[in-house]
């Protein structure tokens, strides 16, 4: 097949002493970095190859799914390696002992990886430095380490890293490397592009679905076609005459179609004759919102939280307030449709393909095909999205159910129907917020919320502001299938809780960001119960978001909506303009600042959090699942809508607070607050309040 | 199975499928064109958008039969050594995040300097219309509109 030829032509693996296998790079389309790794090399950790010939490979070792960790890894371990980042190769690391917690999610890559990035950085740096200074005979105090050669600097004699591997492969390896003063950063904090860029503006196989090896067929899988029914018979004689149909195989609760092209396997998957049972109650979404109702007004058995006493505040309150808030289940709606490829042989099984937890998919395919851990390879390649669909191990467990059933290789593929009523959801949900308010404060709070399986935990700010604080949070049992989604819990939370807290300011007559700033120095001064966050940083991006957008001045035509939220260990402010055409909300422009720390990759840090802001002003309009007897209404895209260009703003404004702290997490963090700022900004501009998603449907 | 021979990226190439095969798959799994990619089947996501005689076209809904000798061009082909001022634009301002729609949105873009070679936001509104959870339509617009510049030097 063409491209495993070319594959071959590019990647030459041969061994080498003491590193394991090493990668012979000649680069696709790269000639810049045409450099080719010869012989013995130099390897101190597993992150970072080093040839003869000054080539250098520097591993990513988490999955790619579009949060830039390819790029923003490597890049901390350069630095410290001080070499030059043009020349450096990187690769994505397959799963293997060595490189920690190899896992995309919880927005947590580079802050669980920061300070262990930079001493496998510094340990190779500092080898290279002794063995200039061996092969000199001159104290290592007197070489630096730059643009990848080592330099004596009283002599100006220069020893390229190439040259040195060999020599620096046989020293012992420091226990505390000695790390960079972050004043001589040279890569930390600067724009660099993402390291697959022109592969991807050039269509090179990059993907999952693009694996194509000898021997493989294609599969397609039917799985039940509503949540609560499974396999009862099936009749594949019409599958099986297909044009390209090689095989078809039962599992549990589906069967697999493989042939010889995706088209093929799809068109015998759509012949099969099969009898779904409804062995479990066929569930709708308009009764599980009557059950959420139902629940909130009988309320929880306990508390999540109580600071004060909420209902004796109530009874001093001049006023109360209260707003009852709905979101739809959502799918994942990752771009790449879910595939995976697998070959399971007798002794050893590969696996290819996305996932955000590789050794989780290794250790269930071990345990259901009882074989050996380290008998499996897995690696993941780059990935069409992530968004915590592929937290979820299934797509990868099931290729290789397939493949052992049909002892060959096989590529199995989603549709995006498959997609849609095979997603572990975003799980729907109702909250009930209540305020009790004298004539120039917020007194109590009372949130109550419910949602489908896990049941609702999590505060906004408000908890450690307010003298009396209670929630309360309840699941309601169901047999949809419920999972991580971009922010889990906040992307919800921040959009109930933000636009109510809009809703109280709009009540005392105060403006929205003051308000918020006297809260943060309120919880500073005197917090009540445990405090969460960190008042003064909520202050920093505040303060920079009103500076940022000017905020107290106004533009003609143009409202705005304020939020702010805190998630992954980063502090999020956001302002969100709209202007209204024919009476409808357009967003024109969002301001957003933002407090995570130290910034590793500036543009892929600003791509972040303008691609969250996109994507949460995309869900709350936009989208939402509904089940009808367990089935999901919106089988594809054209019922399922997603944000195109035209709805999108023209531009969002991002600044990042000056930190010397280490970086927190920035692929979620900007997506929360959006649906609340919006939803203000809304309010401003037509005093309709919006507490329904998707909003497109409360805008008439 | 039939024979359909078809005019893709500047060469005539025979392949066999059935009549129904959408040109997307054609692409993929016949003539390892990879780089189009499938996103919904349905015409709606433009993961998928090629050329044809240099007009945008959802690749997924067009059967291989129905293609003739119309001149498709691919992400492939888009320009000889990956320098289209749209690719070009794409790089200089770190576009993609996943990726993974970017080749599609490319193709729809050069689709439209095709035909408006410097479009305003609203051509792009009304011709743009792929999609891309990653949320990178902030700097695509930018990119399109930097692309326009660099056609004209």
């Amino acid at each position: 097949m063409k491209q495993e030829l070319t594959r071959r032509n590019f990647l030459r693996v041969s061994a080498i002493t003491g590193g394991g296998m090493m990668l012979s790079l000649s680069f696709l389309n790269n000639t810049a970095n045409a450099e080719t790794v010869a012989g013995a090399a130099f390897s101190p950790n597993v992150y970072i190859k080093i040839g003869t010939d000054g080539s250098i490979l520097i591993l990513a070792p988490n999955p790619e799914i579009g949060q830039g960790v390819k790029t923003s890894l490597p890049m901390i371990v350069a630095e410290e390696l001080c070499v030059d980042w043009k020349k450096v190769h990187v690769e994505l690391a397959p799963l293997q002992a060595g490189f920690g917690r190899q896992t995309a999610g919880g927005s947590g890559s580079v802050r669980g990886r920061f300070t262990d990035l930079r001493k496998a950085g510094a340990t190779a740096r500092e080898m290279l430095v002794s063995a200039a200074a061996q092969t000199w005979s001159v104290p290592v105090t007197e070489c630096v380490a730059e643009d990848g050669m080592v330099i004596h600097k009283s002599s100006g004699k220069k020893l390229a890293y190439g040259d040195l591997a060999a020599k620096a492969a046989t020293l012992e390896v420091p226990k505390n490397p000695t790390l960079k003063d972050s004043k001589d950063f040279k890569y930390l904090g600067t724009r660099v592009n993402d390291v697959d860029a022109h592969k991807i503006v050039t269509g090179q196989p990059l993907y999952g679905i693009d694996t194509r090896k000898e021997g493989m067929l294609y599969a397609m899988v039917s799985r039940p076609p509503a949540y609560g029914k499974t396999l009862s018979s099936v009749d594949d004689t019409a599958a099986l005459k297909v044009n390209g149909v090689k095989q078809v195989v039962k599992l549990k609760n589906s069967v697999a179609v493989l042939a010889t092209s995706t088209w093929a396997a799809k068109k015998g998957r759509d012949a099969l004759v099969i009898q779904w049972e409804a062995k479990e109650k066929l569930e709708n979404s308009s009764e599980q919102f009557v059950a959420f109702k139902e629940m909130i007004e009988k309320g929880a058995t306990a508390p999540n939280r109580k600071d004060g006493d909420w209902e004796a505040a109530k009874k001093q309150a001049s006023k109360t307030i209260e707003a009852i808030f709905e979101l739809p289940t959502l799918s994942h709606g990752q771009m790449e449709p879910l595939n995976f490829y697998a070959d399971v042989r007798e002794d050893k099984v590969e696996l290819f393909g996305p996932t955000q937890v590789p050794d989780s998919v290794r250790k269930q395919v071990a345990d259901l095909l009882k074989i050996a851990e380290d008998k499996i390879s897995i690696s993941s390649p780059r990935q069409g999205g992530g968004f915590g669909r592929k937290l979820m191990t299934d797509n990868g467990v099931e290729a290789a159910l397939i493949s052992a059933a049909a002892k060959c290789p096989v590529q199995v593929q989603w549709t995006r129907e498959d997609d849609m009523q095979n997603d572990f959801y975003r799980p729907a949900e109702m909250y009930r917020y209540r305020a009790a308010l004298t004539a120039d404060k917020l007194l109590a709070w009372h949130q109550s919320g419910v949602g489908i399986g896990r049941a609702i935990r999590g505060d906004s700010y408000v908890a450690g502001a307010v003298e009396n604080y209670l929630s309360e949070g309840q699941g309601l049992k169901s047999n949809t299938p419920t999972g991580w989604w971009r922010a889990p819990g906040a992307n919800t939370l921040a959009f109930v809780a933000e636009t109510f807290m809009d809703e109280v300011c709009t009540e005392l007559k105060v403006d929205p960001i003051a308000y918020r700033l006297q809260m943060f120095e309120a919880a500073k001064q005197k917090p009540v119960g445990k405090l969460d966050y960190n008042p003064d940083k909520y202050k920093s991006v505040v303060e920079l978001v009103a500076k940022m957008s000017s905020w107290g001045t106004k533009t003609p035509g143009i409202f705005r909506g304020f939020a702010t939220w805190f998630s992954f260990n980063t502090y999020v402010a956001q302002v969100v303009d709209i202007k209204l055409e024919k009476g409808r909300p357009k967003v024109v422009k969002v301001y957003c600042a933002v407090n995570c720390g130290r910034v590793i990759n500036l543009s892929g840090a600003e791509n972040q959090i303008q691609g969250a802001v996109v994507d949460g002003i995309c869900h709350a309009m936009f989208p939402k699942v509904t089940f009808v007897n367990g089935a999901v209404v919106e089988k594809n895209f054209y019922s399922y809508y997603m944000l195109k260009i035209k709805d999108a703003p023209l531009d969002v404004a991002v600044q990042f607070v000056a930190s010397e702290e280490a970086p927190t997490g920035l692929g979620e963090p900007a997506l929360p607050p959006v649906a609340a700022a919006l939803s203000s900004a809304i309010f401003a501009a037509t005093g309709k309040r919006i507490r329904k998603m998707p909003f497109e449907e409360q805008l008439g | 199975m039939p024979k359909y021979t078809l005019f893709v990226n500047g060469q005539s190439m025979t392949v066999e499928a059935d009549a129904d095969t959408p040109l997307l798959w054609v692409l993929r799994d016949n003539l390892n064109l990879v780089g189009t990619k499938f996103g919904c089947g349905v015409a709606q996501c433009g993961a998928c958008t090629v050329h044809m005689n240099d007009v945008a076209m959802r690749s997924c809904s067009l059967p291989v039969s129905a293609v003739g000798l119309n001149k498709i061009v691919t992400i492939e082909a888009l320009s000889p050594k990956g320098d289209h001022p749209l690719q070009k634009a794409w790089e200089e301002l770190d576009v993609a995040q996943c990726g993974y729609c970017q080749a599609g949105q490319i193709m729809a873009a050069a689709a439209l300097l095709k035909k408006i070679p410097n479009p305003t936001d609203k051509d792009i509104d009304d011709n743009i219309s792929n999609i891309c959870r990653c949320g990178t339509q902030v700097r695509i617009r930018k990119a399109i509109h930097l692309a326009a510049k660099k056609q004209v030097k």
